[in-house]
């Protein structure tokens, strides 16, 4: 009742009066009791000058202090008065003055009402929208009186929806009935909740507006569904692309070159510390270029990756091609010897990765469908590595070197081309590829020394399924597997997904042991 | 790996750092007591446990610094069972015969306490374990310095029932797959029925150790919140999966103003690899926090900080402490306190002489172990994620409360001594 009586106020002098805020109140947002504090936002609201706007800002920011018995605003190392606004000197022992959820909520709904009549649209629109999800029925004439003065369209129509989840709880069921049409237009679940308890007997005693209500609410969730399902696909699909980069390198140097390469986790953990030491470096040299350490990265997990590849081959590998349990033997060994190295590098500890800040957030394609911008990167970053790769071994020489002693090694050694060397290349490339895929992966999971272990099974798993010396089947390969865990997931929960994708892997490989697309050709004996 | 690099640098650059870590070589056994140090320090949990062995360190550098315990310094042997269960029973069976440690600090999820547990038993061993737990255990050779389900899960539901706390009335239970997690859910679940929620109004989720791909389940989340009622999520996900686990939480912008995540194994520590920003307002619930203020812990906090720097710890200059390097703190102190009554490093005598034991704790308190049931009193509070990484103490319990490792909610726990058997 406080509060309808506080919005009524509000509504009435929203452009009135421009008094500095009643320091008394003010004070009140210092007390120890949250009910007393909100009370205080609710109060300070009624006045709507920017000092209140100043205020309350300040304290969503964690910006207010209690110095003794005065509340004050500090920013960095300026302080003023909070009431008055007059700068003072920064007092010595300010407590800050805490809040919690339900005053965050609250100041939320002040600051947003609050702006709804600034002068800027871009406020006022972004007010409208935060608005959405936190309508009481208290403030329909407020929105009312919102909507009357504004002409931007959509702002407008926002304050349109705004304006009808609020007429909800009105004693007209006519009043009642146009809001749930205005409504059954949108997909988000706030509205959804807001209207479920109208399709209650009990609680909506007008038939009408009940069944409108009941049909409004399961076409928002025919779209919800939609969005659901849209956001199921997007993840299948971005564990798909994390899989594939963890297994492109391998499809070269095992699925091409027939390596079993058991160091190749590693290799991808050489890329993760990579993109950990670029972060180091641009932190201590280039800070104000932060968020650019990734794209510099980029060269330099490659090549580290790849110059561990070639000390690889040429000092174990080389000496055991042809002889498969040998060399499944060594780089096991090689991998135990790399997770040590980095160990007594970098600790055993995992290290700290951040994303850069474009690559923090989401963009919100539907209410309920939020895309994580590092995943979008990381689908992005998947096919510009595919792609890479492809022109790689399709249109150079190298690719067409490396495809030739493939096919046949004697044959290819007859015609010039260099077999040995091109062995180590193509082993440092298949390592260098590793490496980009440990960049990507250190900016969504841990980079720790374990890390390559997490993911060898499924690397191998993909390249498997894929059929071995095939691109493509790993790329189909990688985005099945991701797009069937992500789905079964959902079912059955993320234990049982990964059970039942390994026993469909050992299944699969049953009955069809050369993968989903096998090679044709003289190269399979 | 930080002993190692000691061990290079002690015996190649014939440094000053000798004196303390796993440079036992200079001491000699007959005027030492060793003290067993079992935490991962590489793995999954590295990331908790690497600061708990920190703290042990601390603490018996401080000990000794002031005259040792009965006038005997203070061994410590460390040792790294790596996140791997079946190795800490290894591990600790090398401490207690090989070793013969008198005391072992160490332990965090109880899959590692439950296996190591049969060899305490057998061999007659000291463990202080320091890490909130789910109760349903109490064992003569165990003391237990973090807190049982009523001094930590239940509050925080409580908390995220009441007024100040949103009023939920939905929740999800998230946790990684082991027996922590699924016994607290167990009492939790039994709780919340108690209170009137419907079965329907509760999901429980679980994913494996080192999970990282927590699209899928806070997809579920938003969905199940968006069903009318006001959600609020309890997680005992334990590990590094908590980094991709808030990582996944920021960028989807679930608020904390909508659903409300309370953790029970995240504090300052955990925190430390996640940009906070967009987390303001999650919660903890804990029996210690680094933000609050009173002189002990103030004291607290500088000897970490000092030790971080002497030691060189990466990134030293941001170290924090956090509920579980407290619980460590004081049961080092309490054992030294039972050690000194009892005149003796045995372990019965010890037992015994634990009983009533006091501490002055950070968490500005003073700490007490319970006559019988080897648990601690203590203080819960309930703290909000802020910009900073640190956390906002928004609610705790007038005083200290008595621990009831046996759940009122679980089905038989009434008939329950509060005491260990054979004692």
């Amino acid at each position: 009742m406080t509060r309808a009586l506080f919005l009524f106020l509000l509504y009435a002098c929203c452009l009135s009066a421009h008094a500095a805020p009643d320091a008394a109140l003010v004070r009140q947002l210092a007390d120890d009791d949250s009910s007393v504090k909100v009370a205080a936002i609710q109060q300070l609201t009624l006045s709507a000058d920017p000092d209140t706007l100043r205020v309350l800002a300040a304290m969503a920011e964690d910006g207010l202090y209690l110095a003794g018995d005065q509340v004050v605003i500090i920013d960095g190392d300026k302080a003023f008065d909070a009431a008055t606004g007059t700068p003072i000197k920064a007092p010595e022992n300010a407590e800050s003055v805490t809040i919690n959820n339900r005053i965050r909520g609250e100041l939320a709904s002040a600051l947003a009402a609050l702006k709804l009549f600034d002068t800027d649209v871009n406020v006022r629109l972004a007010s409208a929208q935060k608005l959405q999800s936190s309508v009481s029925g208290e403030m329909a004439p407020l929105l009312a009186r919102a909507l009357e003065k504004e002409s931007d369209a959509r702002i407008r129509a926002l304050l349109t929806l705004a304006h009808a989840q609020a007429s909800l709880g009105s004693a007209d069921p006519v009043v009642r009935l146009a809001a749930v049409r205005a409504l059954s237009e949108t997909s988000s679940p706030a509205i959804k909740s807001v209207l479920l308890p109208l399709t209650d007997k009990a609680k909506e005693p007008d038939n009408r507006v009940r069944f409108a209500t009941i049909s409004a609410t399961k076409a928002i969730d025919a779209r919800l569904a939609r969005a659901e399902n849209l956001g199921r696909v997007f993840s299948g699909l971005s564990l798909g692309s994390i899989l594939l980069l963890g297994a492109l390198g391998l499809a070269i140097t095992y699925g091409v070159m027939g390596v079993i390469n058991m160091a190749h986790g590693e290799l991808l953990m050489v890329g993760a510390y990579a993109a950990y030491a670029m972060q180091s470096v641009f932190r201590s040299y280039f800070p104000q270029a932060i968020d650019w350490y990734l794209p510099a990265a980029i060269p330099v997990a490659f090549f580290a990756a790849a110059a561990v590849g070639v000390l690889m081959e040429r000092t174990v590998i080389r000496w055991l091609y042809g002889r498969t349990l040998e060399t499944l033997l060594a780089s096991w060994g090689v991998s135990l010897v790399l997770i040590q190295a980095a160990r007594v590098l970098f600790g055993a500890q995992n290290v700290e990765v951040s994303n850069p800040s474009w690559m923090s957030g989401g963009i919100e394609l539907l209410p309920n469908l939020i895309l994580p911008w590092n995943r979008i990167v990381i689908v992005g970053f998947a096919l510009f590595v595919l792609t890479l790769v492809w022109v790689l071994m399709n249109k150079t020489r190298l690719g067409m070197f490396v495809r030739a002693v493939t096919q046949n090694r004697a044959m290819a050694g007859c015609v010039g081309v260099p077999t040995a060397r091109i062995d180590t290349l193509a082993f440092a490339l298949g390592a260098g590829i590793a490496g980009l895929g440990g960049l990507a992966l250190s900016q969504i999971s841990n980079v720790g020394p374990d890390m390559g272990q997490g993911y060898i099974v499924d690397a191998f798993m993909v390249v498997v399924l894929g059929g071995v010396g095939q691109l493509a089947g790993a790329v189909w390969a990688a985005l099945g597997l991701g797009v069937a865990t992500k789905l079964l997931e959902g079912w059955a929960g993320a234990v049982i997904a990964k059970i039942a994708v390994l026993v469909f892997i050992i299944v699969f490989i049953q009955k069809r042991p050369q993968g989903i697309f096998a090679l044709k050709g003289r190269s399979v004996e | 790996m930080k002993s190692r690099r000691n061990f290079i640098k002690a015996t190649v650059l014939c440094t000053a750092l000798a004196s303390i870590g796993l440079a036992s070589f200079g001491a000699h056994a007959a005027d030492t007591i060793k003290v067993g140090v079992l935490h991962s320090l590489s793995g999954t949990m590295a990331i908790s446990e690497t600061a708990l062995k920190e703290t042990v360190l601390m603490t018996i550098d401080e000990i000794n610094k002031s005259g040792g315990v009965l006038g005997k310094k203070l061994e410590p042997v460390v040792v790294d069972p790596a996140s791997n269960w079946p190795l800490f029973a290894e591990k600790a069976r090398q401490l207690l015969t090989k070793d013969k440690v008198a005391v072992t600090f160490g332990c965090w999820t109880s899959v590692s306490r439950k296996s190591v547990l049969p060899v305490y038993k057998e061999l007659n061993g000291l463990l202080f374990y320091p890490v909130q737990y789910e109760g349903e255990e109490l064992e003569k050779n165990v003391f237990y310095t973090g807190a049982a389900p009523n001094q930590q899960a239940i509050p925080a539901v409580e908390y995220l029932m009441s007024k100040d706390g949103g009023e939920a009335k939905r929740f999800v239970l998230l946790g990684t797959d082991y027996v922590y997690p699924r016994t607290t859910n167990k009492i939790l679940r039994a709780f919340l029925k108690s209170k009137g929620v419907s079965d329907a109004d509760i999901m429980e989720e679980y994913t494996p150790f080192g999970h990282s791909d927590y699209q899928t389940i806070i997809a579920k989340i938003k969905k199940f919140a968006g069903e009318g009622k006001k959600t609020a999520v309890v997680s005992t996900i334990n590990g590094d999966s908590n980094v991709p686990f808030y990582k996944e939480l920021g960028n989807a912008g679930l608020k904390a103003t909508d659903v409300p995540v309370v953790a029970f194994s995240v504090g300052e520590e955990e925190l430390r690899g996640v940009d906070t920003k967009p987390l303001v307002g999650h919660l903890a619930s804990w029996n210690y926090f680094m933000s609050l203020k009173n002189p002990e812990n103030t004291k607290f906090v500088k000897m970490y900080q000092d030790w971080a720097k002497k030691q060189k710890l990466p990134n030293a200059a941001k170290v924090v402490t956090n509920d579980p390097m407290e619980a460590t703190y004081i049961g080092i102190h309490m054992w030294k306190q039972a050690v000194e009554k009892a005149k003796s490093t045995d372990v019965d005598k010890v037992i015994a002489a634990m009983a009533g034991q006091t501490f002055k704790a950070p968490s500005g308190i003073t700490s007490t172990m319970d006559e019988k049931n080897h648990h601690l009193h203590k203080s819960v509070f309930i703290g909000e994620i802020k910009a900073d990484g640190q956390f906002n103490v928004v609610w705790k319990t007038p005083g200290p409360i008595k621990a009831q490792p046996w759940s009122p909610y679980i089905a038989g726990n009434d008939t329950k001594k509060d005491e260990p058997e054979s004692k």
